[in-house]
């Protein structure tokens, strides 16, 4: 049994690149169960951090722990890892190095070739799997990545970029067997600079700028505490009368759609009361914004 | 994963990736075809004793050294027969021996008294061989050497190139991911070398020079340990070369120390084999003694206790090259940013637990 305190921790991570220090006091927790998005401009610290969670690169301080545990190579070798730069064999079939890499992450002959053709199959290269690997389409070989990194069942799935280059069924099929992993009780990261598909899959988020974590927690948490209060008003004539409104400064007016933000203390009703002191109100609601908003504001 | 298992994965599938190799598998044919043309075809192209052309009275002789007689009515049909080519030779009045461009040995000696002979030292070794089984020693551990040391370094960089490493990396010791490679080059090339000293040897003893099989069998025995180490300290300067590149297209850069470390020996040994003096150096020169030791057992200038001190250097420095190799291969295994120095290989590898 996984508990809610099942998590991977990242304390006071630090790493430099020469006299270049990549990340800064990198602190976040990736928790059992959910998936967590993981998000950042180019250079910003994304795949260093998860090549330090895999072992591939080194810490200059700072410590990653598992269920408590600093990381050590037993533990690491039941993570699923996939790297940001994609590469599997081009010369050995999909099936072959499948089966290969699930042994080499301590699987049986036999359950890895079990493990294998179940996977093949769920995420749609079944047909393909005798095929080499450099015969494929890009998107299948992306397929068969994330083959690579499910294969022995791992507890913990860090994923570098997980969805570029694949075609929107592609994504949903992926997106279902990552899921399907987190409900099974794995924490699952993963990063992407495709904001939509983030906002679409994660669970919490955790938002990097230059090496350093700006923002972390629930996707809800984070709306609600990075955003300012925001609504969107539809009546039936010219909304321009909201310019006077004590405690609305106007973001957007088209005749009469307006979206207005409130300023802190102020209380929406007295708004929409007078909206409606004015005639037919067709629509009044909060506007959530998107995490594109979200992210542009923390990483200014 | 402990980095026994992991090695010997890492073997397994190196060893099933080269045996599908079409360019390999067609490359060990062609060394079996030639290590059995080179020892049955000289048997089968010396064809025999000569023909000779001689009259009646002049045949008896010849008839019972064995020779192919032909009896002629003259001595100007037998040189006309020469002259024709329908014979090696002819014998005439005097006795004369005629041939065309080359005296026919055993007519000669069919006609000569020769007196008795008495080896004084009849271990000595037929000057040809002398000089074709050193070439054929430095030969092998070159090609072999060569050929298997590249396979390596092609291995690490399409582990490199592809990114596959970091995958590997995450999940076994980086030392199983090279020893594994190294295991399966050995394997490899012991095995090509191994199938080919068989076919040779079957050769010979096919081709009647059962003699040449139990006078090269001591020189073959000390070959393997030499070839074997020899060739530890050949891969890892491979497998450090490998590391420090990304794309197989710049491995010509960083390879040329490591060709140097194999060609110079290679021409010193064939060039100064007749030379005991400088034999004798390169015998003890870690890269040059995997050929040249056991050529010098050959030709029975080499007492036992220089071949223990001279495979003991030759051990010395090839676990020396292997854990400096293994450093270098640690320090830039995972430096995907164009060409890695040996400085910072060496200097800066990834402390990992």
């Amino acid at each position: 049994m996984r508990t809610v305190t099942t998590v991977l921790r990242l304390d006071g991570v630090d790493r430099s690149f020469g006299d270049r220090q990549v990340l800064k006091n990198v602190s976040f927790d990736v928790v059992a169960g959910r998936m967590t998005g993981f998000v950042g401009g180019n250079g910003a610290g994304k795949t260093t951090t998860m090549r330090i969670i895999l072992g591939v690169l080194a810490a200059d301080a700072g410590q990653v722990t598992w269920q408590g545990t600093p990381l050590s190579r037993e533990a690491r070798g039941r993570f699923g890892y996939m790297p940001e730069e994609r590469g599997l064999y081009p010369k050995m079939s999909v099936r072959e190095q499948v089966i290969y890499l699930g042994r080499l992450h301590g699987l049986t002959a036999e359950a890895a070739r079990r493990s294998t053709d179940t996977l093949l199959d769920r995420i749609g290269l079944g047909e393909r799997g005798d095929d080499l690997l450099e015969t494929l389409s890009l998107g299948n070989q992306q397929r068969a990545q994330i083959a690579a990194a499910l294969v022995h069942d791992p507890e913990v799935l860090v994923l570098d970029e997980p969805f570029s280059g694949l075609d929107p069924l592609a994504v949903d099929t992926i997106v279902a067997v990552l899921r399907e992993r987190a409900a099974a009780g794995a924490p699952v990261l993963f990063s992407s600079h495709q904001l939509d598909v983030v906002e679409r899959l994660c669970d919490d988020l955790v938002i990097i700028a230059d090496g350093a974590i700006r923002a972390a927690g629930s996707r809800e948490q984070l709306r609600a505490s990075y955003t300012t209060p925001r609504y969107e008003l539809v009546v039936e004539t010219d909304a321009g009368w909201l310019r006077d409104q004590p405690g609305v400064s106007l973001v957007d007016l088209d005749g009469a759609r307006a979206v207005f933000d409130l300023a802190p203390g102020s209380d929406e009703q007295p708004v929409l009361r007078a909206a409606l002191d004015r005639g037919p109100v067709r629509a009044f609601r909060p506007v959530t914004p998107s995490l594109a908003e979200i992210f542009r504001e923390v990483t200014q | 994963m402990n980095t026994f298992d992991a090695t010997r994965l890492v073997a397994a599938r190196e060893i099933r990736v080269k045996l599908r190799d079409r360019t390999f598998l067609i490359s060990t044919i062609v060394f079996l075809v030639i290590a059995a043309g080179a020892t049955i075809l000289p048997s089968l192209l010396s064809g025999g004793p000569s023909t000779v052309a001689a009259t009646e009275a002049a045949a008896g002789p010849l008839r019972e050294a064995g020779l192919q007689v032909r009896t002629v009515p003259d001595d100007a049909a037998a040189e006309q027969a020469v002259r024709d080519g329908d014979v090696d030779a002819a014998v005439v009045a005097g006795p004369v021996v005629l041939a065309m461009n080359d005296a026919p040995n055993d007519v000669v000696n069919a006609l000569s008294t020769r007196p008795p002979v008495e080896l004084l030292n009849p271990d000595a070794v037929d000057p040809t061989l002398t000089f074709l089984v050193p070439f054929a020693f430095a030969f092998i551990f070159l090609i072999t050497s060569q050929t298997f040391g590249v396979q390596i370094a092609q291995s690490i960089i399409e582990e490199k190139q592809t990114r596959i490493v970091e995958i590997l990396v995450a999940a076994v010791p980086v030392r199983a991911l090279l020893a594994g490679k190294m295991l399966a080059g050995t394997i490899l090339a012991l095995g090509q070398i191994a199938l080919v000293a068989l076919v040779a040897l079957t050769g010979m003893a096919f081709g009647g020079n059962d003699g040449l099989v139990s006078l090269l069998g001591p020189a073959i025995g000390w070959f393997i340990p030499f070839f074997l180490l020899g060739f530890v300290l050949i891969a890892s300067m491979w497998a450090a070369a490998g590391a420090l590149v990304n794309r197989l297209e710049d491995i010509g850069g960083v390879s040329m120390p490591v060709q140097l470390a194999v060609m110079l020996p290679f021409f010193a040994v064939v060039f100064l084999s007749d030379n005991v003096g400088a034999m004798r150096l390169l015998s003890y020169l870690p890269f040059s003694a995997p050929t040249a030791m056991p050529l010098r057992l050959f030709t029975g200038d080499a007492a036992l206790w220089e071949l223990f001190v001279s495979l003991a250097l030759l051990l010395v420095t090839a676990i020396g090259f292997l854990l400096a190799g293994a450093r270098v291969y640690e320090g830039s295994l995972l430096r995907t940013n164009g060409r890695t120095s040996v400085r910072t290989a060496w200097r800066e590898r990834e402390t990992l637990g």
